[in-house]
């Protein structure tokens, strides 16, 4: 238990350790699910529209 | 046609990039945790700044690439600019977001470093303010590259200044070597080697790596994203247009 609290406590400086670990957990795990929403959401107005339209799949196109 | 140019062309990225993808993630996913595991647990505190240190293994690599990214960037411009290679142009698009989040990353974990060792928050100096600028390049290259309703335009208008914005890419590496700055010096990429122990050296580049392999990673999810957006758009335009496959073939 006090090996836990003395890493947690960082030193003294777990005030600026965690937040800068937790900026970096929040940016890139935010920017990757933005990016996989992103994706997910064009791949089903894709199928869509070619739903409606008929258009030939090519090779490589499933997303 | 020359490989490059079927490498470049997007139904082929498609197709490549697709079998990529698990490779970069899980590598993503594996150096960060390994490096997450040495950087926090099996490194020793510094002798200075004590159990601070442990924010460089987030704050260096992400300052890196903010630099990778925007490089990346100013190449794939230069491609679209000069070769017309549509995926190069996507490419560029796609990678603005990613760099702009790591240099945010770099500024906010510079940050939370600069007030318990300077003193200070911030500090206007030559290599703080030349990563803020930037941060605003990428800003202002998303910003004019979604400001025009023809996505052409906003390209080309946004591909210029990414091109010319790069020479800030070599006053921010070199801003500690040229001016008296309160930021210090390099200490990885020196002429006589490392000026920094293995033990933390190694959780570093652990690091690093998983950054780069978490860029190829997102950049290829967002680069299809965009990929297939174009191909709605240009279905859009066609379907508007009574029929025409032109407008397919173009982007697709």
């Amino acid at each position: 238990m006090n090996a836990i609290l003395e890493f947690l406590g960082m030193g003294g400086y777990a005030a600026y350790v965690w937040p800068a670990f937790g900026a970096a957990a929040l940016v890139l795990g935010g920017l990757l699910w933005n990016s996989v929403a992103r994706l997910r959401t064009a791949r089903a107005a894709l199928k869509a529209l070619e739903g409606t339209g008929g258009r030939r799949r090519e090779r490589g196109d499933e997303a | 046609m020359r490989w490059w140019h079927r490498l470049a062309s997007p139904s082929r990225f498609m197709a490549y990039s697709a079998r990529i993808l698990p490779w970069a993630a899980w590598g993503a996913a594996l150096c960060i945790a390994a490096g997450l595991y040495v950087g926090l647990f099996a490194s020793p505190a510094d002798y200075q700044q004590g159990e601070t240190v442990r924010i460089m293994y987030v704050h260096v690599p992400a300052a890196w690439m903010a630099l990778f990214c925007y490089t990346a960037m100013a190449a794939s411009s230069i491609g679209y600019l000069v070769w017309r290679q549509p995926l190069a142009e996507l490419a560029a698009r796609a990678t603005a977001p990613i760099g702009a989040s790591f240099t945010a990353l770099a500024l906010v974990t510079g940050s939370l470093w600069g007030q318990p060792m300077w003193g200070t928050w911030w500090v206007w100096d030559a290599r703080l303010t030349s990563v803020l600028i930037l941060f605003f390049l990428y800003l202002g290259y998303i910003a004019l590259a979604e400001a025009y309703d023809d996505p052409v335009k906003g390209s080309r208008a946004a591909s210029i200044l990414a091109i010319v914005g790069f020479v800030n890419v070599p006053i921010v590496k070199f801003s500690v070597d040229w001016w008296n700055t309160l930021h210090q010096p390099a200490s990885v990429s020196r002429l006589d080697g490392p000026a920094i122990d293995p033990a933390m050296l190694v959780p570093l580049l652990l690091m690093a790596a998983g950054f780069t392999l978490y860029y190829v990673a997102v950049g290829i999810v967002r680069l299809r994203a965009l990929v297939l957006e174009r191909r709605i758009r240009a279905l859009q335009m066609q379907a508007a247009h009574g029929g025409s496959a032109d407008a397919v073939t173009t982007v697709a």
